[in-house]
């Protein structure tokens, strides 16, 4: 086995991005950093149905999707986006989606010729 | 929500100044499907049916897929189950999900719209779609060309 596929199967563990975004809640959160810039679970949780517990959570499944980061400011941990792996997950879905657009136009030469 | 939807699935529509049989028979026929995709096909497509494919282009047709093919409505819709961008030799993908792909044919006044949804995105690892990543058009064909080093080394 070579060096390519061994690294394929080693990251190969590494947690789903597109299921981490697949929730409501999470998405408001990733929407609200996305918007607001770096936040305190206290910015995030106020106005929201949602309890702090809740959101600690949900931000750790982003987190472990690699869609998060934490930083410790004082006694505050503050949350921020971490872009790249959104890139990542946008720009996958316009390659498959350019795929089709190739694939499309070939099949209609082939239809209408 | 819609970056939900936009993570999840991809959808195109295309009009072809075609009649809907043609159509058809252009998705239906593996033959036919294998010309313009650029595949060709161990068996026909038919529902249920589980079919081999391996690309076309010269110098890549190591690379094999799979078709699981769900429904096929005469001159309606066809669909089918696979693996996108599973394209990496020595890779087993089974255990992995798939995404469906849904073709869905309707008589227009210039002749046939089709729809193309591929849904299930969300489902796929991310380690997947990180490899998938760097294999844009122009990476594609880089990629299939790294393949072809890699499995003749």
């Amino acid at each position: 086995m070579s060096l390519h596929s061994t690294g394929w199967r080693e990251v190969s563990r590494a947690a789903p991005v597109f299921a981490a975004l697949g929730d409501e809640t999470r998405l408001a959160l990733v929407g609200r950093l996305s918007s607001e810039g770096p936040l305190s679970i206290t910015r995030l949780a106020a106005g929201s149905p949602v309890t702090r517990q809740a959101i600690t959570k949900h931000l750790s499944v982003l987190a472990t999707a690699g869609l998060v980061s934490d930083l410790r400011r004082g006694r505050e941990r503050i949350w921020e986006l971490e872009p790249g792996q959104m890139e990542a997950a946008r720009t996958y879905l316009e390659q498959v989606s350019r795929r089709w657009d190739k694939a499309l136009d070939r099949l209609k030469r082939f239809v209408e010729e | 929500m819609k970056l939900h939807n936009t993570t999840d699935r991809i959808e195109k529509e295309i009009v072809l100044r075609a009649p809907r049989s043609r159509v058809w028979r252009a998705l239906a026929n593996a033959e036919e499907f294998g010309t313009w995709f650029g595949m060709t096909f161990d068996g026909a497509f038919a529902p249920g049916a589980r079919v081999h494919g391996r690309l076309t282009a010269p110098g890549h047709e190591r690379v094999s897929l799979e078709l699981a093919i769900e429904r096929m409505d005469p001159e309606t819709r066809m669909s089918y189950r696979w693996h996108p961008y599973a394209i990496q030799p020595g890779v087993d993908y089974s255990n992995e999900p798939t995404t469906l792909v849904e073709f869905e044919l309707e008589e227009v006044a210039e002749g046939t719209k089709l729809t193309v949804v591929e849904s299930g995105f969300d489902r796929i690892p991310e380690a997947r779609r990180a490899e998938a990543f760097r294999m844009n058009d122009a990476g594609w064909t880089g990629q299939l060309e790294n393949i072809e080093r890699h499995v003749a080394s």
